[in-house]
């Protein structure tokens, strides 16, 4: 019984914990707006200007992964499509082909409405693809999703730990989850 | 009674952008932004724009005087451009630069150059309107502070 409390406090709290969001856009009053959007829907957010500095904090170009440390951790990445320099989808296709990132969903935000384009980025594992400009509803939604895959896999993660209570403790890598569109 | 007057007409302003078509849904979406640990979300985010729309607008001056005109430069310009005033609401000036990348598109310079001026007039016509409007916010205040005694 007391077990089973445990688990459900650490499940209450892995969906109570705030998700942090990655927010990558050039425009300074996108970054603005999508800042306030995600801070409004109960999200913590960092926001950075450009592919090169999302990878930077991700950890990724300096091969160091600062993804280990909790607080740093990303839930979740948002970024435009259209930047200087890297695109988004530049930035999606690096993302998912790090082993140590690839788990983390990228959404793409993009003012436009290309089928070529939506489908290449899904295809590529974007997890969703959102018209600007972003409205409260789309982040809504995607939080949802996002708190659903995350608590199966905390769920799972649980149940799991429960079973090798006595044994030496491997952590197990949560199976990537693809939501629907 | 004054105070009360001054809101009504605060009201009428802002429900004539909509109905005149000068600002869309997605100025109301900021100003569900808006609440008290964020009083001035809009009038922030507005101002963003007017600082942006001046680089754009500077850039773009810059362009449309090279010879030959480098159409795909100018799209890029005013594609960036269009971002931001799809960003803040403003449909009327979102759509002249829809405009000015169709004539940007057919390769056609007298379009261009013809449909940037509509431009520059609906960035303008906004920026006087919305500066006044919230000008005269900042003179009422929040509504709440018309009823608390003083």
């Amino acid at each position: 019984m007391e077990t089973m409390n445990i688990a459900c406090d650490q499940l209450r709290s892995a969906n109570s914990k705030e998700l942090h969001v990655l927010a990558v856009d050039d425009s300074n009053i996108d970054r603005k707006v999508i800042e306030r959007l995600l801070k409004v829907s109960s999200f913590k957010v960092t926001v950075v200007d450009s592919g090169s500095r999302a990878l930077q904090y991700l950890g990724l170009e300096d091969d160091k992964n600062s993804a280990q440390f909790d607080d740093l951790k990303v839930n979740l990445i948002m970024t435009d499509y259209s930047m200087p320099g890297m695109t988004g989808f530049e930035l999606l296709k690096k993302i998912k082909n790090s082993s140590t990132l690839r788990e983390i969903p990228v959404v793409i935000m993009s003012s436009e409405n290309i089928l070529t384009r939506i489908d290449r980025c899904l295809e590529e594992g974007a997890e969703d693809y959102l018209l600007k400009p972003v409205k409260l509803s789309d982040v809504r939604r995607l939080k949802d999703s996002i708190l659903k895959s995350e608590g199966d896999d905390e769920f799972r993660q649980i149940e799991s730990q429960k079973r090798k209570r006595n044994d030496d403790r491997s952590p197990q890598k949560p199976t990537p989850k693809l939501a629907r569109l | 009674m004054e105070r009360n007057q001054m809101h009504r007409q605060i009201a009428n302003t802002r429900k004539s952008f909509f109905d005149q078509g000068y600002l869309d849904e997605q100025f109301i979406q900021l100003e569900e932004l808006q609440d008290n640990s964020n009083p001035n979300f809009v009038e922030e985010v507005v101002t963003l724009f007017y600082r942006d729309s001046a680089r754009f607008l500077h850039n773009l001056d810059q362009a449309l005087e090279k010879r030959p005109l480098d159409f795909n430069k100018l799209d890029s310009l005013m594609h960036q451009f269009k971002g931001s005033s799809s960003s803040i609401g403003a449909k009327k000036v979102k759509t002249e630069c829809t405009n000015f990348r169709a004539y940007c598109n057919a390769q056609n310079a007298e379009g261009c150059k013809r449909t940037y001026q509509q431009v520059k007039r609906e960035y303008t016509t906004l920026k006087k309107k919305l500066e006044a409007y919230f000008q005269m916010s900042r003179q009422v205040g929040p509504i709440e502070m018309a009823c608390r005694p003083r």
